[in-house]
């Protein structure tokens, strides 16, 4: 019998290639060729003045300058707005080499092609952009000020208005027994893949065809973003994903100016262009997330279950709105969380500053959404007097409310209505992972050690997998390999191992004959993209049914050749078989070479295949009505709507009340994604997101002065965590299988990251008895807040009691 | 993020490196652990450097236990990585091992020299610090021949010093640590590695009773320039075991005047000061009883 | 004593020697990366806080992107390319590091990983391998580089693992 693959920890079969330095990465294909380098904006808003690349134009070296006037057709307009929105009513996106006005620093103005990347940076050098200053906008409460607009002409800097409400919340709220009001807010920080961005362009001049390698999210979307931007026909574009040094969403922005500039002087030049971002332009010209201001009123009865929960926003998007409003109605739909909220309302403004554009970063918005959900349970059982764990399980949806529709409306336009789930059980792991019951007697251990002991929890509920597709396509080779390819691609979530599992399984073939590659457009032309945690749930769900159609394929072609029921075959280790009848088989290979009518004996496999053609049916064509040559198959996945993926985490801090130091101690995890496809490759995406949940509480924020000068663009003052700074991870699973899907999967890539700033901010708040209502938050401003007299001081509520 | 072009040399001699550096725009390349990036940032384009790692004779650590001239010299070529692990350097003068554990991580360690963090003068660096605390000096070549110059006149504000043209720092000398005297090194950073928040570096000195007759302090990112305080006055004649060490740290940040930045306010600076200062003192004064 | 602005430089890459010629300005990564087309080296910061770089230069573990490829002439530099033995039957043995690696799951995207592999082969090589390697160790060789995949633990089991394997070896 095959070995069980579904559900093991099978080792990854990336990892050689990785391990060993054979890796392909944007940046280590097409040697030799012409580098690119950008002369980025100095200043957060300003105009043009002029450009003088005199001084440039005889460095040694230098191939090609290039300015917005040197842009033709749709290269010279404005960048796509990819996801329109009605409620983006004033959306704004910048040209690929800025025009007249720059809004952020780094924003590019002119791109150089020289022989190396030292030598395009000595142009740069030399080329002297002028400008005239104008007002700067950072943070969202000046944008909401408005007392300088960002876009002359949209003079509220408000770039859209996302409102949703499920009921009348402020009678709700009228009604309630109890409400309570409080602002809070939360920081940038940004997805900071180790390997930036990077694109790699040959144009081929005899059939007119250009391949662009790009370390991106979406191969298929960056070659029609080509195509279109410069006119060439689909079919003459390849794109390709090489292996992707982390994503966590920046490279799911497309195109960005590069993937068009870059393929442009390729074509131009005639010679292949090369441009690898380096750190400080990842920084100052990439994208960045979560800073919110957010205002939250609740309303709730005296047992502390919510009655009605209104939500007023500000999301600061930046400079631009390439991606549309995703970041807010994330927020805006995922706040309730696994509550049952009778009545809600939220509105969130998404407005315009002079800084580096706001789009997904894992999480994608829902960090503050659950920021805000879960400070708000906080602060009910803070005013009941309640433990916050009794007063979550109070709002729980109950295991027999699914399907439970929210009546909201998700990024993916379509119902946010849970699949399934259950919450309870979770808070019930959680409550004993951390060892919830006996926080006070850790306090008190803590204390003995001149330690405050801090304990605090949040809850979320993940909308992933959203449409509209993703497909899959499977082939049997007559060697016997199988190849399978989808358009998504990878940046380390071992797509490669994880689909090979699924196809090993569905077709009973041994793991080891299995070929996986994604995010390849030569070889998988329809994809969406890897976000929001959906490659396992869209692709995987896409692959199982393509290679149960390769079954279904290689079963009918074997029952011929076998004289047998379909029925009564299986295919085992690659060989499919009579049931119970041992001999009577045909391994699928050969099947695979059957299915093609033409047979030309190149090798032994074509050879042999002929003796079970049989006698052919003289009455009917070789290939019938219908069918297709070879063994292969193609098939879609396309969910109604997402599925919702659940968890709890816990985090134990101790603050060293002389320092402010804040070390976390324990961080505990139990999550649910449904069936699980690779529970090793799972617990790794949990570890990776707790890492950056914690650095998004504690270490990484993006430090603007008032110009819009990023003062921390280097991982020097760009606090990314080290190993020291990330505490261990205790995990606990639960599988409640989505029922929406084949495979019964929910996705799992974002999840770790969640509930970070939400349950640290509430342990640290349980430690030191101070309101903590704006995060990250850093020792030095932990100090400032302790010894503020007029800081908010919380009622303590009891922790580990039972109700 | 790629250097802009510069000459380069690799003399074998000091009077060589010495010439070179007579020419406009030429700098000595050390460990390159604090050049590279500036350069690579194009913060820093000198026309030539002057890398001095094939010159023989600067790379070795001369400790002295006693007598006269007791204490530790470390040549320019020594790493921090070799200061680490120098046993008899750590007897002599316990302070150093323990601030270089302080110094980045290993593999900066592995090729940052000490006597290059000391040029570099940045006041966030540990062995700047070190160096006043001791009272050493560095040894300062120059076409016009070697000089020693003390601690205090040799760093005169953030990355600068008092010497200008052509020259290279042959060495940095740390003086012994005096009979009765105990040293503790502690920091706070914001991960571990990066340079700190704010540290300090202490020695107490007893009397044959166990009685405080000296306690000093130096800073790690705390003012423009290393110095040194002196916070006997609030201890003075008072017994290990029953020191006022918070008095001590209450006066230090007294004396201190941090300024802000990222990553700390200058209030937050002066509370680690004192807390710092306390922890330190103690450790310092226990180990004092003991050597 | 000349000043130039380019060098040829002789280097031992991998046990291999090699001839080139670079700018004096080229930095390590970029000659190996570049002008010896060994792109197992990754670069993801250039200012020495990441160590992706991370190569050994005489056995001893740097940051390439903080050495200039001119300072190497002469030396011996090793890179992740070279951390496995060749079997002698056109395969290869994988060092300790990298098995540990594939069996713990240390690496995800896997970029930062050559230069946590050089940094710990070093590391587990010049410790006495006859003990079992301590938390603080671990700690102390796995924490100078960054990585956004893993959240580290993974590499921390690895480390372990590694320095495990290594002690069996030795015994
Ligand atoms: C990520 C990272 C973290 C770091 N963290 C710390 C830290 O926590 N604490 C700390 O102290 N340092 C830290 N450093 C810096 C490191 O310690 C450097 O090695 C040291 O500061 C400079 O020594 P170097 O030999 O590398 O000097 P170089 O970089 O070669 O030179 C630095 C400067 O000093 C001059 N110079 C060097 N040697 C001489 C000489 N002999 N004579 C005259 N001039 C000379 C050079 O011209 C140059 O201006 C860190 C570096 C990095 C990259
Ligand atoms: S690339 Fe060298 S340390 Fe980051
Ligand atoms: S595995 Fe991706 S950065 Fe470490």
């Amino acid at each position: 019998m095959t070995t069980k693959l579904m559900g093991e920890p099978v080792r990854r079969r990336e990892d050689l290639r990785l391990i060993t330095g054979r890796g392909r990465y944007t940046d280590d294909i097409g040697h030799g060729a012409a580098a690119a380098a950008f002369v980025r904006s100095p200043y957060a808003h300003a105009r043009i003045l002029g450009i003088d690349v005199d001084a440039a134009l005889d460095v040694e070296g230098v191939i090609a300058i290039y300015t917005y006037e040197d842009l033709v057709g749709p290269m010279a307009e404005p960048l796509p707005v990819l996801i329109p929105h009605p409620q983006l009513t004033a959306p704004r996106t910048g040209f690929p080499l800025a025009r007249d006005v720059v809004q952020h620093v780094g924003e590019a103005v002119v791109m150089v092609v020289a022989t190396d990347r030292y030598v395009a940076e000595d142009v740069c050098d030399r080329i002297t952009v002028s400008y005239e200053e104008l007002p700067v906008v950072v943070g969202v409460d000046a944008a909401r000020a408005a007392a300088h607009a960002v876009h002359e002409d949209v003079p509220d800097n408000v770039a859209a208005r996302h409102h949703q409400e499920t009921g009348d919340v402020e009678a709700a709220l009228a009604a309630s027994a109890r409400t309570l009001s409080f602002t809070q807010y939360i920081e940038r920080s940004a997805c900071m893949p180790m390997e930036g961005k990077g694109v790699h362009a040959v144009w081929n001049h005899d059939d007119s065809s250009l391949r662009v390698h790009t370390s991106t999210q979406a191969s298929t979307s960056v070659r029609a973003a080509i195509a279109a931007k410069l006119q060439l026909s689909l079919e003459k574009v390849e794109v390709i994903a090489p292996d992707v040094g982390g994503g966590f969403g920046v490279k799911i922005v497309h195109p960005w100016p590069e993937e068009l500039l870059v393929p442009m002087a390729a074509i131009a030049l005639g010679q292949p262009v090369h441009w690898a971002e380096d750190r400080r332009e990842h920084f100052i010209s990439s994208a960045h997330e979560r800073e919110q201001r957010q205002e939250i009123t609740v309303g709730y009865d005296d047992e502390g279950r919510v009655t009605a929960l209104d939500v007023r926003a500000w999301h600061d998007n930046g400079a631009y709105t390439p991606y549309g409003i995703i970041v807010p109605i994330v927020t805006a739909t995922q706040l309730v969380g696994p509550y049952a909220v009778p009545v809600y309302r939220v509105r969130i403004d998404s407005v315009y500053t002079n800084t580096v554009i706001v789009t997904p970063y894992r999480g994608a918005g829902r960090p503050q959404g659950c920021y805000a959900m879960e400070r708000t349970m906080d602060r009910i059982a803070q005013d009941l007097g309640l433990d916050r764990a009794e007063v979550r399980r109070r709002n729980l949806i109950q295991p027999d409310q699914f399907p439970y529709d929210h009546h909201l409306t998700f990024q993916d336009g379509r119902p946010v209505i849970y699949d399934s789930g259950n919450y309870e059980g979770l808070l019930d792991k959680l409550v004993a992972l951390v060892g919830w019951d006996r926080a006070e007697e850790r306090r008190a251990e803590a204390a003995s050690r001149g330690k405050q002991l801090g304990i605090g929890m949040a809850m979320y509920v993940e909308g992933t997998g959203p449409g509209p597709y993703e497909g899959g396509h499977v082939q049997v080779l007559g060697s016997g390999k199988v190849l399978v390819s989808t358009g998504l691609t990878s940046q380390g979530q071992g797509h490669e191992t994880a689909f090979a599992q699924i196809v090993a399984h569905e077709l009973g073939v041994p793991i080891e004959d299995v070929e996986v590659t994604t995010g390849d457009t030569r070889r998988f032309g329809y994809a969406v993209g890897t976000f929001a945690s959906r490659a396992a749930v869209m692709s995987g769900n896409a692959i199982a049914l393509a290679a149960r159609g390769v079954r279904a394929k290689a079963l009918r072609i074997a029952a011929d050749v076998l004289e047998a029921d379909v029925d009564d075959l299986e295919i085992d280790e690659g060989l499919v078989q009579v049931k119970g009848t041992p001999g009577a088989s045909i391994p699928l290979r050969t099947v695979a070479v059957l299915s093609n009518p033409l047979r030309y004996a190149f090798d032994e496999a074509a050879r042999q295949a002929t003796q079970f053609a049989g006698p052919g049916d003289d009455s009917k064509p070789p290939v019938a009505v219908g069918d297709a040559p070879g063994l292969e198959h193609v098939d879609y996945y396309s969910p109604i709507r997402s599925t919702f993926a659940s968890g709890a985490h816990a985090a134990v801090v101790e603050i060293d009340p002389t320092t402010w130091e804040i070390d976390v101690v324990d961080y505990a995890v139990v999550h649910d994604c449904g069936n699980i496809i690779n529970p090793m490759i799972v617990e790794g995406q949990v570890h990776g997101g707790v890492a950056q949940g914690v650095g998004g509480a504690l270490y990484e924020r993006m430090a603007y002065d008032g110009d819009g000068q990023l003062q921390n663009a280097s991982f020097m003052d760009f606090l990314m965590p080290y190993a020291s700074e990330v505490p261990d991870v205790v995990i606990d699973h639960q599988e409640t299988p989505s029922p929406l899907n084949p495979l019964g999967l929910k996705g799992a890539g974002e999840a770790g990251v969640i509930p970070g700033t939400a349950c640290i901010a509430s342990a640290i708040e349980d430690a030191v008895g101070r309101r903590i209502a704006a995060m990250p938050i850093s020792p030095t401003e932990l100090y400032d807040l302790v010894r503020n007299p007029d800081a908010e001081r919380v009622p303590a509520a009891p922790t580990g009691v039972p109700a | 993020m790629k250097p802009a072009p510069f000459g380069y040399a690799d003399p074998t001699s000091l009077d060589e490196a010495l010439t070179l550096l007579t020419e406009d725009g030429a700098k000595v390349l050390a460990g390159g652990q604090s050049l590279l990036p500036l350069l690579s940032m194009r913060l820093a384009s000198p026309a030539t450097l002057v890398d001095i790692n094939r010159i023989p004779g600067l790379d070795s650590v001369v400790v002295t236990p006693s007598g006269d001239g007791a204490g530790v010299r470390v040549g320019a070529l020594v790493r921090h990585v070799e200061l680490l692990h120098h046993a008899e350097a750590a007897q002599v003068q316990p302070l150093l091992a323990r601030a270089t554990s302080n110094v980045a991580h290993p593999a900066i360690r592995n090729r940052g020299t000490t006597v290059g963090s000391i040029a570099h003068a940045d006041p966030s660096g540990e062995m700047t610090s070190v160096l006043a605390l001791t009272g050493g000096s560095v040894t300062v070549a120059t076409p016009a021949g070697s000089s020693a110059v003390g601690w205090a006149d040799f760093f005169v504000g953030p990355l600068e010093t008092s010497v200008h043209g052509p020259a290279v720092v042959t060495e940095a000398f740390f003086p012994a640590l005096p009979p009765r005297t105990g040293t503790a090194f502690e920091e706070v950073s914001r991960r571990k590695g990066d340079y700190a928040v704010c540290g300090a570096g202490v020695t107490v000195t007893l009397d044959e009773d166990s009685r405080v007759t000296s306690a000093r302090a130096s800073y790690i990112s705390v003012g423009l320039v290393p110095e040194v305080h002196d916070l006997t006055d609030a201890v003075v004649g008072q017994s290990v075991d029953s020191a006022d060490w918070t008095a001590a740290g209450a006066l230090a940040r007294t004396l201190v005047d941090p300024d802000g930045d990222l990553h700390a306010s200058a209030d937050y600076r002066r509370l680690l000061v004192g807390v710092l200062t306390e922890r330190t003192l103690a450790r310092a004064a226990q180990e004092a009883q003991n050597r | 004593m000349i000043v130039s602005t380019e060098r040829t430089i002789s280097v031992t890459v991998n046990g291999v020697p090699r001839e080139t010629t670079v700018p004096a300005r080229r930095l390590l990564s970029d000659a190996l990366r570049h002008d010896l087309q060994l792109t197992g080296t990754h670069v993801g910061c250039e200012h020495g806080v990441c160590g992706a770089c991370t190569v050994l230069v005489d056995g001893t573990p740097v940051r390439s992107c903080l050495v200039l490829a001119v300072q190497v002439d002469g030396k011996a530099v090793t890179t992740v390319e070279g951390l496995a033995r060749d079997d002698g039957r056109g395969g290869e043995i994988l060092h300790p590091v990298q098995e540990a690696f594939r069996e713990c799951h240390a690496l995800q995207c896997g970029f930062c990983t050559p230069g946590f592999l050089m940094t710990m082969a070093a590391g587990l090589e010049a410790r006495d391998r006859s003990t079992d390697i301590t938390e603080d160790e671990v700690d102390e060789i796995v924490g100078g580089n960054l990585c956004r995949c893993t959240g580290y633990a993974n590499i921390k089991k690895a480390c372990r693992h590694a320095a495990g394997l290594m002690k069996e070896a030795a015994e």
